[in-house]
């Protein structure tokens, strides 16, 4: 095992496909030449050149039209968005093309495609850069959706998510790539739609993905400190979704917590509660309650920002209403 | 065809279960919609049951004296010739498969009960009103099972039809024999009152370990009943254990030491002799689980006050020489509490889980003691009524109340409620609020004792009064004042008569 940072992790995802797989390339804003905005590209020109890491002009409709066009010629693009707040630029093409044609041709024509890069509130970067989008793409089929929270998670994911024959929607965190964590040395892959026990527990169960993920293990430390052992379950794809195993810890722990970055409003945490009212129902010793952000813009001022975001003490107060504690 | 299923109506509040009292019509009689089908005990009073739709009586499925949950079958009207067989053999089909032993009842198992139901829904043309979710009043872990199971409202009709079955064996040969409809006319709304409330875990477990739900106190939100309820439940399990002891082997051998195991189990059965058990009333079951209920969640603390009661004592006797009418210090004391309670809105007020909801009413219930239980009668918009009314109207109610002819409208909707044992001379006592309010008081006898009068000890009237409040409405500075109003409105009660 090597302790690596997921920025470092997901680097070595891309390193390795591309390495074993010719047809695998990068575009993208800044990837090349700058290293990448976030620097999950990094020495990746130097090792492949500029054919296989493509820089791009601010057009986020074209990364991701030549990304599909590529994609459905046979090569295996992955198109880098900045951001995912400048992907809903590229939405037609990934919602129209991207996710339809495999369906529309009778399976004829594939897209095997990633779109990746960070989503969600990084730090003060207000209304227009702090959007969580999982819920929109979730919401289409035909799309795959990846929300890794651990360095281990992100590549495993990430190299899975390369070789599927389907566009997957690949979503880090800007705060997430700083965390360090184990990562096997060897080759692995960890299957797309499998989630996985973050931290096991008897009295109440988290869904959580992302990074929401490690929020809610802080929240379950301080829970443990109460005497109240939670478990967090993330299933690390939201599309296809892990049911059975947010399934198996309710009919458990008899209690639910969903929680998203995204908004409250048509998110995609009602999606799980739906499913666990109806497949759960008789172990459900409380409503659902679901911890998300506000249900406004992302405010700039970092109070505010504190306030708009899930933490780990509107988990913890989730948690003790479940619990009628 | 037009057949009317007769259903055991919702004749109260806090009905969960009826007696059938008597039926006033009989098998093969002519029945109008709206003629009187039979009396039945509710847990307040006895009420009359109409019918809800015309024809014969075809069948009386539950005969007088028998029992059964709200929303249960309990006849058939139907026209002549209309044949009805299969309905009643598909009633008690249902019912023997609801009853069958708890494996079989597993929560799991959901729709056919709920479909099945749809279709004789379909068939009985007039079944009652469209009746939202009945009561679930667990009447039966498997009842409670099934209807946890099953999203559809008519699944749970099924397993109230169910479970009445079980209470009361249906005859097996059912005459073919037209009938039409009666039943019952649930105002909207009411159920709601009545239901059980408990998570679906709550319930399942209580499926799993053969608990009645009715029986259990619930201390979730709005006293829903969850796991750790269920978990905590000893009631009738710990009772019937002790009971079940001394049987073996015959009482008197039970109680040596020679035929007890040497682990030697609970040393406190064998000490207590079994006297008789009584069936619980109907009423005995709601005032355990209402009382329960409301003192299990609502935290109750408890403010006295005395009043110097000399000038209410001249003017009671004024008021009874030139009015000739009977006017007691309890209708004194309801009037003092309705015109605080206009000061004091927050004393008339609910708590509701998630918000204080305050009355524009104000309306007092006044607790009546009868020989199986007690019941609260509500005098209405008290604060609006003068003295010889309340006096007049409170006498009317606690009469109608001891020979059981009180109307649900008049012992619910209370907003505050008075208990009085002052005639028994009780110097003072404390009461169990009387959901869904959130203060009762309790009231003491007016009693003549020394009074400290400047430097002088002389004889003076004294009455001890204490309020019971729920903490999460009423805070104690705010009972302290509103007890100040009410003494001071007692101390001069001339003001009372304006």
């Amino acid at each position: 095992m090597a302790l690596l940072t997921m920025r470092e992790a997901l680097n070595q995802a891309l390193k390795e496909e591309m390495s074993r797989d010719p047809t695998v390339f990068i575009l993208g804003e800044e990837v090349g030449a700058y290293q990448g905005a976030y620097k999950v590209t990094q020495g990746l020109v130097a090792q492949f050149g500029e054919w296989r890491v493509r820089d791009t002009p601010i057009a986020e409709e074209a990364i991701a039209g030549i990304a599909v066009g590529a994609a459905f010629t046979g090569l295996r693009p992955i198109a880098e968005m900045m951001t995912f707040n400048f992907s809903l630029l590229a939405l037609d093409i990934i919602v129209n093309h991207a996710a339809k044609y495999r369906y529309m041709s009778g399976g004829q024509i594939r897209c095997p495609m990633v779109m990746r890069g960070p989503s969600g509130a990084a730090t003060q970067v207000a209304a227009q850069h702090s959007q969580a989008f999982e819920s929109w793409y979730a919401y289409v089929p035909g799309l795959v959706v990846v929300m890794p929270s651990t360095p281990r998670d992100a590549k495993g994911l990430l190299k899975s998510a390369i070789r599927d024959d389907n566009p997957v929607i690949f979503m880090e965190n800007e705060i997430l790539y700083n965390l360090k964590g184990e990562v096997p040395e060897e080759e692995f892959h960890i299957p797309l739609g499998l989630g996985d026990i973050k931290r096991e527990g008897k009295d109440v169960t988290i869904v959580a993905w992302s990074r929401s993920v490690i929020t809610s293990l802080a929240a379950a430390k301080t829970l443990a400190e109460q005497g109240i052992e939670a478990e967090v379950v993330d299933p690390r794809t939201l599309r296809p979704l892990d049911e059975d195993i947010i399934f198996e810890s309710v009919r458990k722990t008899g209690r639910c917590v969903v929680v998203e970055e995204g908004w409250r409003y048509a998110g995609f945490g009602g999606e799980i509660a739906d499913r666990v009212q109806r497949e759960c129902f008789d172990s459900l010793d409380a409503p659902i309650v679901r911890v998300t952000s506000a249900d406004v813009p992302m405010p700039y001022a970092k109070t505010l920002e504190k306030a708009y975001l899930p933490q780990p003490e509107k988990i913890v107060e989730a948690a003790h209403q479940v619990l009628y504690r | 065809m037009t057949v009317t299923k007769v259903v055991l109506a919702k004749l109260s509040p806090t009905m969960e279960e009826g007696t059938i009292v008597k039926w006033t019509k009989n098998e093969g009689d002519q029945i109008k919609q709206g003629d009187v089908l039979a009396e039945i005990e509710t847990d307040k009073a006895n009420m009359e049951m109409e019918a809800l739709g015309s024809g014969v009586l075809r069948k009386i499925l539950i005969p007088a004296g028998g029992k059964a949950p709200i929303g249960a079958l309990i006849g058939v009207i139907a026209e002549p010739g209309e044949d009805i067989e299969p309905m009643i053999a598909k009633e008690a089909g249902k019912a023997a498969a609801a009853s069958a032993p708890p494996p079989a009842a597993s929560p799991a198992a959901p729709p056919p009960a709920g479909g099945a139901t749809g279709e004789s829904d379909a068939a009985a043309t007039q079944t009652a009103t469209p009746r939202p979710a009945p009561p679930a009043p667990a009447p039966s872990p498997v009842a409670a099972g099934a209807q946890a199971a099953d999203n559809a409202a008519p699944g749970d009709q099924a397993a109230s039809v169910a479970s009445a079955a079980r209470t009361a064996p249906v005859p097996s040969a059912p005459a073919p024999a037209p009938a039409e409809g009666a039943s019952s006319h649930p105002t909207a709304g009411s159920y709601e009152v009545g239901r059980v409330k408990a998570s679906p875990l709550a319930r399942s477990m209580a499926a799993d370990r053969n608990i009645d739900l009715a029986a259990v106190a619930g201390t979730g939100p709005g006293g829903r009943i969850i796991k750790r309820d269920i978990e905590s439940w000893s009631g009738p399990r710990a009772a019937s254990a002790a009971a079940a002891a001394p049987q073996q082997g015959g009482a008197a051998s039970a109680l040596r030491p020679a035929s007890v195991p040497a682990s030697r189990p609970a040393p406190v059965a064998p000490s207590i002799k079994p006297g008789t058990e009584l069936p619980l009333s109907n009423m005995r079951k709601t005032i355990a689980k209402r009382l329960a209920e409301s003192k299990f969640t609502a935290p109750h603390y408890y403010v006295t006050v005395e009043i110097d009661m000399d000038a209410a004592v001249a003017l009671r006797e004024q008021i009874q020489r030139l009015e000739e009418a009977k006017v007691s210090y309890n209708d004194l004391v309801v009037k003092a509490c309705a015109r605080a309670l206009t000061r004091f809105p927050m004393v008339n007020a609910s708590w509701g889980g998630d918000k204080i909801v305050t009355h524009a009413e104000v309306n007092i219930g006044i607790a009546v003691a009868l020989p199986e239980g007690l019941i609260t009668p509500v005098v209405r918009d008290a604060d609006g009524k003068g003295i010889l009314h309340i006096a007049a109207e409170v006498r009317d109610l606690a009469g109608r109340a001891r020979d059981k002819k009180l109307k649900p409208e008049e012992f619910s909707g209370s907003t505050f409620t008075i208990s009085n044992l002052g005639m028994y001379d009780v110097t003072e006592f404390t009461a169990i609020i009387n959901p869904p309010d959130s203060a009762i008081l309790a009231v003491g006898a007016v009693r003549r004792v020394p009074v400290v009068d400047g430097d002088a000890i002389r004889p003076g009237h004294r009455m001890k009064v204490t309020m019971s409040s729920d903490h999460r409405v009423i805070d104690g500075a705010l009972a302290a004042q509103f007890l100040a109003e009410v003494r001071r409105l007692l101390e001069n009660p001339l003001g009372l008569l304006l």
